[in-house]
């Protein structure tokens, strides 16, 4: 009785936000146009050495991955809580956790899910091998979900603030490190030929662990920042 | 038991009580800092590979060990606020931010100074400096979230939410960087395998363990007293003791 209700209200708002994403198409392309930007400078910065560049691809790739994140977090909720749409949802009879989630998750397909797609072509120019592609794909899939559920629970908590942008950063890139950490160590094993699947595992139990207790704080977090 | 934590959470007799305790504990912390000081730098012997320079252990274990152990104290103080919507517990954990923040520093900065003559560089991206390194800013972002809310009950929420998501996070971060040294690190990290520890090292170092304990224990009830004062100053208590003195 309950179960249909709560999945339609989670349903419903990821439809409201993707299409309020759509209609704005100029900031959608924001994050995605920012990666590429980024990583194009790099080798402007370091040299076309293609033996040096292939060795930091995973490492570039995946740093301007989590700032393009960072970058877009933002959105999660600003807009919402500035013209009051927040509230209504605190106010809801909705579990709030659940349509947290519904908003990171229209996040994610929004600011995340692009970075998939580009990071193929560019990390071709960044000359990594062939073999390790599929592993950089699959740690992205894996891994950006949870960049967005951490961010989450920064923005809801800086959400209230009109300086927040700077604070965002050090709140969250710390909670970003493992995931940084196993996805490079998993790109670069994948470049030199070794197993991947233990690397994989753990940020498969990362994206678990998060998908289970952020929405949970960023609730709790937004709860505080909106009373 | 349970009327001590019930009167523990009024401001005032929090205050008194902790008038009481202050002097102890403060004069018992400098005095084990200087028995402990000196055992440590001037009577303990020298290493048989460091030399002298293995004295600055009385200063970088202590501090590096607080560094963790305040985050403890400020988690639970954040679970019980956060949970109770104790004022004390908030103050407590507000205040502990701060205090971490330097122990942490300190640690950083003597590790930093004992690695130059034993390693020969400032820096190893070793485990656990990264980790030292990831937990000051931790600490960083809890001092910048307090500073930027106005409300000091609603700050004290949302650091104390910040704080619990920090005590999930610190673990994981701590192996995941753990893991990641092991698989980039050479020949550095047998440098850290040390003989065990003689006990005439060792017991300046436990002195110095609980002079610092005693230390953070003072300058926490202190601060937690300004901050209560600050508080309620519009209370009727507070108003008498201004007029009194």
């Amino acid at each position: 009785m309950n179960q249909p209700r709560v999945l339609s209200a989670y349903m419903m708002l990821l439809r409201r936000d993707v299409t309020l994403a759509y209609r704005n198409r100029a900031e959608l392309a924001n994050p995605p146009l920012f990666f590429v930007l980024v990583v194009s400078l790099l080798p402007l910065g370091i040299g076309p050495d293609s033996a040096l560049l292939g060795k930091i691809a995973p490492g570039a790739v995946w740093v301007v991955a989590l700032l393009a994140t960072l970058l877009s977090l933002d959105n999660i909720f600003r807009s919402d809580f500035e013209d009051g749409a927040l509230e209504l949802l605190l106010i809801s009879p909705q579990p709030m956790p659940v349509l947290v989630l519904a908003k990171v998750t229209a996040h994610w397909l929004i600011a995340g899910l692009p970075l998939l797609i580009f990071a193929l072509p560019l990390a071709l120019m960044l000359y990594l091998p062939w073999r390790a592609l599929p592993v950089l794909i699959a740690t992205l899939a894996l891994g950006t979900p949870v960049l967005s559920l951490i961010g989450a629970i920064g923005v809801a908590l800086t959400v209230g603030l009109r300086r927040g942008g700077l604070l965002l950063a050090l709140l969250v890139l710390p909670l970003y490190i493992p995931v940084l950490i196993f996805a490079t160590s998993a790109v670069s094993a994948a470049a030199a030929g070794l197993p991947v699947s233990g690397q994989l595992a753990i940020m498969a139990a990362l994206l678990i662990l998060a998908l289970t207790l952020a929405p949970l704080a960023a609730a709790a977090a937004l709860r505080i920042a909106l009373n | 038991m349970w009327t001590f934590f019930h009167k523990l959470s009024s401001p005032r007799y929090f205050y008194n009580l902790s008038g009481r305790w202050l002097p102890w504990l403060a004069w018992s912390a400098a005095a084990l800092l200087l028995i402990g000081t000196y055992w440590g730098l001037v009577v303990a012997p020298p290493d048989y590979q460091q030399g002298d320079s293995y004295r600055i252990m009385y200063i970088h274990v202590p501090s590096a060990w607080m560094s963790l152990f305040v985050y403890m104290v400020m988690a639970c103080a954040a679970f019980i606020g956060l949970v109770w919507k104790m004022k004390l517990a908030e103050v407590i954990a507000a205040d502990c931010a701060p205090l971490g923040a330097s122990f942490t520093a300190m640690a950083l900065i003597t590790g930093m100074l004992w690695g130059k003559p034993m390693w020969g560089t400032y820096w190893v991206w070793d485990a656990r400096l990264t980790s030292e390194l990831i937990l000051l800013f931790l600490y960083l972002g809890m001092i910048g979230l307090r500073g930027a809310i106005e409300n000091p009950r609603t700050a004290a929420r949302a650091c104390g939410v910040l704080t619990l998501v920090g005590v999930v996070n610190i673990p994981i971060i701590h192996y995941s960087v753990i893991w990641w040294s092991t698989l980039h690190q050479g020949p550095i990290i047998s440098r850290f395998a040390k003989p065990s520890v003689d006990p005439s090292m060792l017991w300046p170092l436990f002195i110095m363990v609980i002079a610092f304990m005693l230390y953070f224990a003072a300058v926490l009830l202190l601060r937690a007293r300004c901050q209560i004062l600050a508080r309620e100053r519009g209370s009727a208590w507070v108003r008498d003791l201004a007029a009194r003195t």
